[in-house]
């Protein structure tokens, strides 16, 4: 009992402070990879209390819904698109022996089945803001998320073929250094189709700002607005924790797997998000068609080749 | 009553409240959501018979690709805020009756087949690897008819989303006419 809870405040914690963790890491890379500074005063040491200042600010900002919204649909959205990936955050292993909160048998399904989920928040908030740009937002949300979802689950079955199980733990424990190349194709399409799914650079079309004033999150304000920008970097999190454990090898490193698992995969994990930033600042949106043609005319065919190469080397072996 | 059948008849309740409220409610998109509510209590319903498997399937694939689908679908074509007036349809007595038929045809197959019969759940019943091995077994035919059956229907969605395709020289004038509504089917191809 003790430990389930002991459990559960650990994730609450990682679920409360990896997200800033990373946002703050973004201030700071963006800024030096552009020749600047980045957040310098709040909290004196190289602006390290940038993100609770921006914290403090939202709580304090009015509480804004529309005239014309759809009340109900506008407030719920915020927690549709957050409270998905705490759950997923629920089965994510980050070291051997039950270092997971709750080991599920399907696990790969639950994470996937769940983070699909959040992006309904989304769309709620495109549809209930009476907004013709946050509409079209929303509109874009869903076909992006039509279109990637497919070649993320095939990428992730192929792992899950290779392990001969669906439970997140267990493919960490079958995992294997020549997984690597083996599984390298699933990995870039699992992790690109992640970023669509997430919306950001450059796949970032539903949100952009420049053309589409920040798609379905326009209207919103104050602490709901906070709460979709806390849901896009826990998104990160839990991509980069995902990668990390079906295609990485989880807590397995050179040295030390049972001792410092969890600080493997922490580190897998920034190494991933600090890929995410890197690929904000470097690439120019994609286009509303590009998109859709990089999923089915390259994401889903690299999928299924992976999946067959998966299945022949797994009845050659 | 077990705790077990407690949540399974709330979650029961749920679904089916959700659902009357999909088919009643004036609000267009609002009866998207509310379908996203029934599915989840059917997934949760599938989780309390320990089919773990299924219930996830049924949150990935119905909540996160269906209903998006129709969400996209609905805010593509008209996605009205507030309550619209034409949303009630004169065959509404013709598709209760059709529904209360299908329901008793149901319930008479599960009361006759079963009765009183009870089935201890055993944890594990449903994993992925009882439910691979009964499909991949016992049921692999059906599963491979199905398969190409699905595959059909996705040549004939492609077949049908495609204008580059055109087969008699007499019709192209009327396909052309109809240029702008294929173009839309487009987006029916995510499923």
């Amino acid at each position: 009992m003790l430990e389930i809870v002991v459990k559960l405040a650990l994730v609450a914690a990682a679920f409360a402070f990896l997200p800033l963790l990373v946002g703050q890491a973004e201030h700071k890379v963006m800024a030096h990879m552009q020749g600047r500074l980045g957040p310098m005063y709040a909290g004196a040491f190289h602006g390290w209390a940038q993100l609770v200042a921006d914290g403090v600010k939202f709580a304090q900002k009015e509480d804004v819904v529309p005239r014309d919204a759809d009340r109900w649909v506008f407030k719920l959205a915020p927690g549709v698109a957050l409270v998905p990936y705490l759950l997923v955050l629920l089965v994510i292993p980050v070291g051997p022996d039950g270092q997971v909160a709750l080991d599920l048998g399907p696990g790969v399904f639950f994470a996937l089945a769940v983070m699909g989920v959040g992006v309904i928040g989304a769309i709620m908030a495109g549809w209930a803001s009476a907004n013709k740009y946050s509409l079209l937002g929303g509109m874009r949300v869903a076909a992006q998320l039509m279109s990637y979802e497919l070649p993320m689950v095939f990428a992730a079955s192929s792992v899950a073929m290779a392990a001969g199980t669906l439970s997140l733990t267990g493919i960490v424990d079958e995992w294997r250094w020549w997984w690597l190349p083996w599984q390298a194709v699933g990995g870039v399409v699992f992790f690109v189709a992640g970023l669509a799914e997430l919306r950001r650079p450059p796949f970032d079309m539903p949100v952009a700002d420049s053309e589409i004033i920040f798609g379905p999150y326009t209207e919103y304000g104050g602490l709901r607005f906070a709460l979709f920008i806390l849901s896009e970097y826990a998104g990160i999190v839990v991509l980069c924790a995902l990668t990390t454990v079906l295609f990485l090898g989880g807590w397995k490193g050179p040295f030390l797997d049972t001792e410092l698992g969890w600080l493997w995969t922490l580190l897998k994990v920034f190494a991933l998000a600090f890929c995410v930033i890197w690929l904000r600042v470097s690439y120019p949106r994609m286009r509303e068609d590009q998109l859709q043609k990089l999923a089915w005319a390259w994401l889903v065919p690299l999928s299924l080749a992976q999946l067959a190469l998966t299945g022949v080397l797994k009845v050659a072996l | 009553m077990s705790g077990q059948e407690v949540v399974f008849a709330l979650l029961g309740v749920v679904a089916v409240g959700s659902a009357i409220l999909v088919v009643t409610t004036r609000r267009l998109v609002h009866a998207a959501l509310w379908l996203v509510v029934s599915f989840g209590a059917l997934a949760g319903g599938y989780l309390v018979l320990t089919a773990e498997f299924v219930a996830w399937v049924q949150v990935l694939i119905y909540v996160g690709a269906i209903v998006v689908l129709l969400l996209f679908g609905i805010m593509l074509t008209r996605a009205p805020i507030g309550e619209s007036a034409d949303l009630d349809s004169g065959n509404r007595w013709a598709a209760a009756a059709v529904a209360a038929a299908t329901a008793a045809v149901l319930v008479t197959v599960v009361v006759m087949g079963f009765g009183d019969e009870r089935m201890a759940l055993e944890a594990g019943g449903g994993s992925a690897e009882a439910l691979g091995a009964s499909v991949f077994r016992t049921w692999v035919l059906p599963f491979e008819i199905l398969s190409v059956l699905l595959l059909a229907s996705l040549v004939g969605a492609i077949v049908l989303s495609r204008s580059d395709i055109r087969a008699r020289p007499e019709t192209r004038v009327r396909s052309e006419e109809r240029e702008p509504e294929r173009g839309d089917a487009g987006g029916e191809d995510g499923v």
